[in-house]
């Protein structure tokens, strides 16, 4: 089914994009639904698609040989999955899975290479919001080790 | 009249164990009870021969019991937290300010919380959840060290139920976590909050407090709708000892509940 600039610019990673940008980028997108419990990617696997989240739950994993299975980040709506994809080896660092049912934009990155290559526009947009994903999740990665909410004595920087 | 120099006994009538670290007491008076306490102020909690330490109450505002929820952290917390049903404690308060979140009549009412930072909530949220129809929503997010840390667990549905959004995240968790993972301000991201209809209380480790008042504000919310719960070295409980002071504030008579446009800027200076 097609999708309209109009229900991307709805999504926070594509709210502020100017209209034929938004335009562009719908026509290569496409929504999805996914199953609770479907398997979006795995950890070393090709990275080809990103994803904005509409609403559901994905979780980011990683299998620990003796530790089963650890999620490492849920993402939900207004969230980008997908980064991998950006640089090479453009492998999954993760894998993914939907916790519950997922709704989603789908884009394949290489169409979406393509079109920041002729559009140098958009790719700074798109490469300012991706950066942005990136440091936010970097930033929420530095607070949890800080390990805040441990007892006093047991937190990084804590006394005896 | 009461005189808060002087601790009031109260006798444990329950003690329900929130984690491996943490529980949750109900005191009734043992001879003429302390005044009423609204929620965000604290107790100066008196384990007899082993010392007093400041905890916020976590009950129902409006109850003659008082409710506080206890980390064993130190040797008087551990006392605290080893006190059975029968076992007398000694309290002096109540004390501080409370949450004022009078202007959140008919916007949104968030809550976010850190830890053990849920407990001084608490009494805020069971008054807002007792006056249904008051605000537009009631949203309480709520992080945690991991899914076994996690306090009043047991209450979430009943919360959902009487009409709060609650989303719970941890730092760490294996694949039978159906919740978030990540970290607190991460959740205000997703939780589609309109800032010029909301009022935010929020209590946690410094810190978390920090990053999500700065991300709220730069999300559009007013520093005067944001209300935090601070705590330094509270003793006295009545502005004399001067242990609590935070550059002009004493926080036992001008916090714990400090407004955020107050607090930003001493959380900035590390010689406080």
């Amino acid at each position: 089914m097609s999708v309209l600039g109009s229900e991307l610019a709805s999504h926070r990673f594509a709210s502020g994009l100017a209209p034929g940008h938004l335009d562009r980028l719908a026509a290569i997108a496409s929504r999805i639904e996914v199953a609770a419990g479907t398997r979006l990617f795995d950890e070393g696997g090709q990275a080809t698609s990103m994803w904005l989240i509409r609403a559901g739950q994905i979780a980011l994993d990683l299998h620990i040989p003796g530790r089963n299975r650890l999620i490492v980040e849920t993402l939900g709506p207004g969230d980008e999955l997908g980064l991998s994809w950006l640089l090479p080896p453009a492998r999954w660092q993760f894998g993914a899975v939907a916790q519950v049912g997922v709704s989603a934009f789908e884009l394949g990155t290489a169409a979406v290479t393509g079109l920041c290559e002729s559009d140098h526009e958009l790719g700074y947009q798109l490469a300012r919001r991706l950066l942005g994903t990136a440091v936010a999740r970097l930033q929420a990665a530095r607070i949890r080790i800080l390990d805040l909410y441990a007892a006093p004595s047991h937190a990084v920087g804590g006394t005896s | 009249m009461i005189d808060c120099r002087y601790p009031v006994r109260y006798r444990v009538s329950s003690r329900l164990e929130e984690t491996h670290d943490t529980v949750t007491l109900t005191l009734e008076p043992a001879e003429d009870p302390i005044a009423p306490c609204r929620p965000g102020q604290f107790m100066m909690l008196y384990s007899f021969g082993v010392g007093e330490i400041p905890i916020s109450v976590s009950g129902a505002p409006g109850q003659p019991a008082l409710t506080h929820t206890i980390r064993s952290v130190g040797a008087v917390s551990a006392a605290l937290c080893a006190a059975q049903p029968g076992h007398v404690i000694g309290v002096r308060g109540p004390f501080g300010t409370s949450w004022d979140h009078a202007d959140a009549a008919g916007r949104d009412l968030l809550l976010v919380a850190g830890g053990i930072g849920l407990a001084p909530l608490r009494p805020a949220l069971l008054a807002a959840l007792a006056q249904p129809g008051r605000y537009r929503r009631i949203i309480v997010l709520a992080g945690a060290r991991s899914p076994a840390e996690l306090v009043f667990a047991s209450e979430y549905g009943q919360w959902r139920e009487r009409g709060a959004s609650v989303d719970i995240t941890v730092d760490k968790a294996d694949a039978s976590w159906p919740g978030h993972v990540g970290v607190v301000t991460q959740l205000i991201g997703r939780a589609q909050l309109d800032p010029h209809l909301t009022t935010a209380l929020m209590c946690g480790p410094e810190v978390m407090m920090r990053i999500t008042g700065r991300e709220l504000t730069a999300a559009g919310l007013p520093a005067a709708r944001v209300w935090i719960s601070l705590e330094r070295n509270m003793q006295c409980g009545i502005a004399e000892c001067g242990h609590c002071q935070l550059g002009p504030l004493l926080l036992c008579r001008d916090g714990p509940v400090v407004n955020f446009e107050v607090a930003e800027p001493l959380l900035a200076v590390r010689e406080l």
